[in-house]
């Protein structure tokens, strides 16, 4: 039977890379469609999103699913080659634990640590470093959260294996450092150097100019503010 | 082999009823332990060192956190009864959105509902109320979200149905007059024993709301 695989994302964001990463995992041919998210979304976005109108959302043979860990577990099921959840239903409860910890503590908490304002900026830094440390522990010295092979929660946390490192030249933070978080840093290595990962990225450069960008807006509200 | 389960609980929290739910629909016989929130008890710290919340579910001495995680959990391992998520992917998939929008939209209004006023609390009853239309919308003329027997999303959605009473009180608007075919499903999932014994009272839940207002200085 053919599958009509189409993916509506936006070069850039975490969620959109999830979805792509899991489908060249499983090696699933689909088809890219990029939305502009801040200007202009099509009508077919709010078609298939109408209740949240964002991306990603997988389109398959013509029904659309959204919200990323959704679209995950969904390709799990559909495509059966390259497992990304663990069989034990126990294994596979704790990889939607921290799948789930990273969506609802971490990936906030880091973003925070990077755009709050200054009276609030030492709190965020602190409970950032909280999430990296909890990170840090689960995964134990592992190759990857999913032991020997990626799986969801790697998918999951590729904000931190590669956005978190461009953020960080950008803004100048360095949050994630190798004395801390040894295990973890050396798993943003060994994750963005698999060829299926690197192929699923945004240019580096391009994201780069985009935090630049968002730094230097945030400096100039700042003075404005303190005028 | 034997089965331990053990289930850390607190009477009006919605997440600790989806798990009384769910345990209830299997027929899954375990052993309850009220905590305390103010004082919280060494075996929940212990097994939820991270969030340090209730509900825990332990199953053979192993704990499983979050209550949406706990439900699918218990839905793979006693999969032979009353499946509560559908076996075709989509959907399941479906099934996961919706239930994903009901937890993150009640418990954030609903909490903005009766710990805020003016113009925050306003704009939560908007929000609220345009939440529980899109629901409808999905529920259709299904008698549950589940079909003809109650599954997931009834289960992550129907414990907020016991705080209804206390929203409707702090905003002062009436939910049933907005939304009465969710009402109805309501009522209907509340015929289940399995529902009717896991919620608590609407009055009773509205008296811990108005308590927890006192507590918080919040008029």
């Amino acid at each position: 039977m053919s599958e009509e695989v189409k993916v509506f994302g936006t070069l850039g964001s975490p969620m959109s890379c999830r979805v792509e990463l899991a489908l060249k995992l499983k090696g699933v041919q689909y088809e890219y469609i990029e939305e502009d998210v801040h200007k202009n979304k099509s009508p077919l976005l709010l078609k298939y999103n109408p209740v949240h109108k964002k991306i990603p959302v997988l389109l398959h043979n013509g029904k659309p699913i959204a919200e990323s860990l959704v679209i995950l577990e969904y390709i799990e099921e559909t495509w059966k080659g390259n497992p990304i959840l663990p069989e034990d239903p126990y294994e596979k409860a704790m990889a939607r634990f921290w799948a789930r910890f990273l969506d609802e503590k971490c990936l906030p908490a880091l973003w925070n640590a990077a755009w709050s304002p200054e009276n609030e900026r030492e709190k965020a830094v602190e409970e950032a470093c909280d999430c990296l440390k909890t990170l840090e522990s689960t995964l134990k010295g592992k190759r990857f959260f999913g032991g020997d092979t990626v799986g969801l929660v790697d998918i999951a946390a590729i904000f931190i294996g590669f956005w978190l490192r461009v953020l960080q030249e950008a803004t100048g933070q360095e949050l994630l450092s190798a004395e801390k978080f040894p295990d973890l840093v050396k798993w943003t290595d060994e994750f963005v150097s698999c060829s299926v990962v690197k192929e699923s990225l945004p240019p580096r450069e391009r994201l780069w100019a985009f935090f630049k960008a968002r730094v230097a807006g945030a400096m100039d509200a700042q003075t404005n503010a303190s005028k | 082999m034997s089965e331990e389960v053990v289930l850390l609980d607190f009477w009006p929290s919605p997440f600790g009823m989806r798990m009384r739910i769910a345990l209830a629909e299997k027929g899954i016989k375990y052993e309850s332990k009220e905590e305390d929130l103010r004082n919280k008890s060494d075996l929940l710290l212990q097994m939820n060192p991270i969030h340090q919340k209730i509900p825990v579910l332990i199953h053979n001495g192993k704990p499983v956190c979050e209550s949406l995680i706990q439900v699918q959990y218990i839905d793979e391992v006693w999969h032979h009864k009353s499946p509560l998520l559908p076996s075709d992917p989509y959907q399941r998939a479906i099934a996961r959105f919706w239930a994903d929008f009901a937890d993150k939209k009640m418990s954030d209004l609903g909490r903005k509902i009766w710990a805020t006023k003016g113009e925050e609390q306003a704009n939560a009853k908007k929000e609220f109320i345009e939440s529980l239309k899109l629901l409808e919308g999905e529920l259709g003329d299904k008698p549950y979200f589940g079909g003809e027997n109650l599954g997931y999303v009834d289960v992550v959605f129907v414990p907020f149905y016991s705080w209804f009473y206390a929203y409707e009180m702090c905003g002062d608007f009436s939910i049933d007059a907005e939304c009465p075919k969710l009402m109805a499903w309501a009522k209907r999932c509340l015929e289940k024993e399995s529902v009717s014994e896991s919620l608590p009272d609407q009055e009773k839940v509205y008296g811990f709301v108005l308590q927890m207002k006192k507590a918080f200085g919040i008029e």
